[in-house]
């Protein structure tokens, strides 16, 4: 480092490490940071502070909660006998940003990878079957992505569950997207998922 | 005539060739030359225009030119059809092998759409005798040059199976977990079938109306187990399997198993009997019809890479091997240790001579 403390190196270090930063960018940001010490550095580390305390994985789904349980398995209006599994929490948000889905969650935490020793505990799918029981559910939605993995998860999820439907997502031409841009798979697809007008 | 051809071929610290350059047009190329000289590398890196190893099966690292070791690269300007293409690969020194398609990286499963490429190397002259894995190589080689798709599948099989056999080495005993991996498993393995079979059949069919020099092949699949195929018989057979599979531990059943059987028509004696030389000219058959069944479907020949093919061919069935060519319109890259093997095609071919001096090979155009 130029001018600093060791602190502030491992700062920058650790800065480097999140998505989307190197060290380059991790450098200007911590620099920025200085900067405005009273409107974003001490807020910041605040927060931080605040989130690592309280923030954990939900008991029940595994989502992000600020406490045992998250407030989507809080809320009673949600449990409408729906739970919607997904890889992670990332595409946990993305579902709640649609505003579409009002049942609850399972996030598994990945998807089942015998090479890279991902098996069906680490992915919570046990705990998935006793909910399937306990919450009386009726449908279980797998929201997977459509890769090799993200099918032999969803084929392995849905070979346990008995007396609830099972569906998966829709594959096919995305909401205002042109035929031209899609490739073979996503076109092969939709034209097997077709339906009648 | 507008046929598949690499017009341009440039090589930067490629196994013994510090930097070749070649120019072709779509004339067969004879390339002679003493041993160890680099014959053999110029055909290499026109096998490297295709998915895969390449026709020495060597990983990227196994490529680069010693001492220096810097990476290497290749650069070809090929022409298919009205459209031409630009083809860099390459790897720099320790890395995986890069592929850039008219100037935008692309995987290698790309390349399988602009060209067809089929070789013959002094190696698969025991191809009959030798374990399956050599012919299911070669039968999947000519199979992608119909199915460019074919590659996908094959992968995607792989993958699923290797996951399963991770299960099985691992003793992992969860049912729905096997399940699963089958599933996928059957579904690639039974496309993976298909696409074979139809080759099969193209490559039968190429054979029955051809006027050829060289003996028809009758070609037979071997599947595993008792002729298990498509789709729910593969992924009954693999659930079946799966006790004795534990034991071994791995898949012993499935199409990454096939064998391809083949018996010389007019003897009706199994390839593996025939003598070397008849063997041979087997292969050249089926190159032959290959490339006569692609010309069929998609009006121009493949890519032909002939390592050594004088070698256990008289005088007549090598003039009968370069009028096939001519006549198929086919670039093939031939190479032999002397320009008299390639008497019988004359001003029909275009010659190269590579010699070797200080460590580095030299390539120059002769004749």
């Amino acid at each position: 480092m130029v001018d600093g403390t060791d602190d502030l190196t491992d700062l920058i270090a650790l800065m480097a490490k999140l998505p989307g930063l190197g060290p380059r960018s991790a450098r200007r940001a911590v620099l920025h940071l200085i900067k405005k010490r009273g409107q974003l550095l001490v807020p910041l580390a605040d927060a931080m502070q605040r989130v690592g305390a309280n923030v954990r994985e939900c008991l029940n789904c595994g989502n992000i909660a600020a406490g045992d349980i998250c407030n989507i398995c809080n809320d009673d209006r949600r449990a409408n006998g729906e739970i919607c599994v997904v890889e992670d929490v990332a595409d946990l948000w993305a579902m709640e940003r649609s505003q579409q889905f009002k049942g609850r969650y399972h996030v598994l935490g990945g998807t089942l990878s015998a090479l890279d020793a991902v098996g069906p505990e680490d992915l919570r799918i046990p705990r998935l079957l006793d909910r399937v029981t306990s919450e009386n559910v009726t449908e279980v939605i797998l929201a997977l992505g459509a890769t090799i993995d993200g099918h032999t998860t969803a084929h392995y999820i849905a070979d346990q569950l008995t007396g609830v439907t099972v569906t998966s997502l829709a594959q096919g031409v995305p909401v205002g997207g042109e035929l031209d841009y899609l490739d073979d798979g996503t076109i092969t697809a939709a034209l097997r998922a077709r339906r009648a007008l | 005539m507008t046929g598949l051809r690499v017009t341009r071929l440039q090589l930067s610290h490629f196994r013994s060739h510090k930097r070749a350059e070649v120019a072709a047009d779509t004339r067969p190329i004879a390339i002679f030359g003493p041993n160890g000289a680099g014959k053999t590398n110029l055909l290499e890196a026109v096998s490297l225009l295709s998915p895969g190893r390449g026709l020495r099966r060597a990983g990227a690292e196994d490529l680069v030119r010693r001492p220096e070791a810097l990476g290497w690269r290749i650069f070809a300007d090929v022409t298919a059809g009205r459209q031409t293409h630009e083809i860099v690969t390459g790897a720099e020194a320790g890395q995986s092998r890069s592929v850039q398609l008219d100037g935008k990286t692309v995987t290698q499963t790309a390349l399988a759409n602009v060209l067809r490429v089929l070789w013959l190397v002094p190696a698969m002259d025991r191809l009959w005798i030798e374990g399956a894995e050599g012919r299911r190589r070669f039968l999947d080689r000519a199979t992608l040059s119909f199915v460019p798709g074919h590659a996908e599948a094959a992968l995607r099989y792989d993958k699923a199976m290797r996951e399963r056999n991770r299960l099985l080495k691992d003793m992992v005993r969860d049912a729905h977990w096997y399940a699963a991996l089958e599933g996928r498993m059957a579904e690639a393995g039974a496309q993976v079938q298909a696409n074979r079979a139809a080759t099969v059949a193209a490559l039968m069919a190429a054979q029955q109306d051809a006027a050829t020099a060289f003996p028809t092949a009758t070609l037979s699949l071997i599947e595993g187990g008792d002729d298990v195929q498509g789709a729910d018989a593969l992924k009954e057979a693999f659930a079946a399997g799966r006790a004795r599979d534990l034991a071994a531990g791995r898949t012993l059943l499935g199409p990454h198993r096939t064998d391809l059987d083949a018996v010389f028509a007019d003897k009706g004696t199994l390839a593996r009997d025939c003598s070397t030389g008849e063997q041979k000219a087997l292969l050249i058959s089926l190159i032959l019809a290959n490339a006569r069944a692609l010309i069929a479907q998609d009006g121009q020949p493949p890519i032909l890479l002939l390592d050594e093919v004088a070698a256990h061919l008289d005088a007549a069935r090598r003039a009968a091997l370069y009028d096939e060519i001519c006549a198929l319109g086919a670039q093939a890259w031939m190479t032999g240790t002397e320009a008299q093997l390639f008497e019988a095609l004359g001003d029909r071919g275009q010659y190269l001579q590579v010699t070797e001096a200080d460590g580095a090979s030299a390539v120059e155009g002769a004749l």
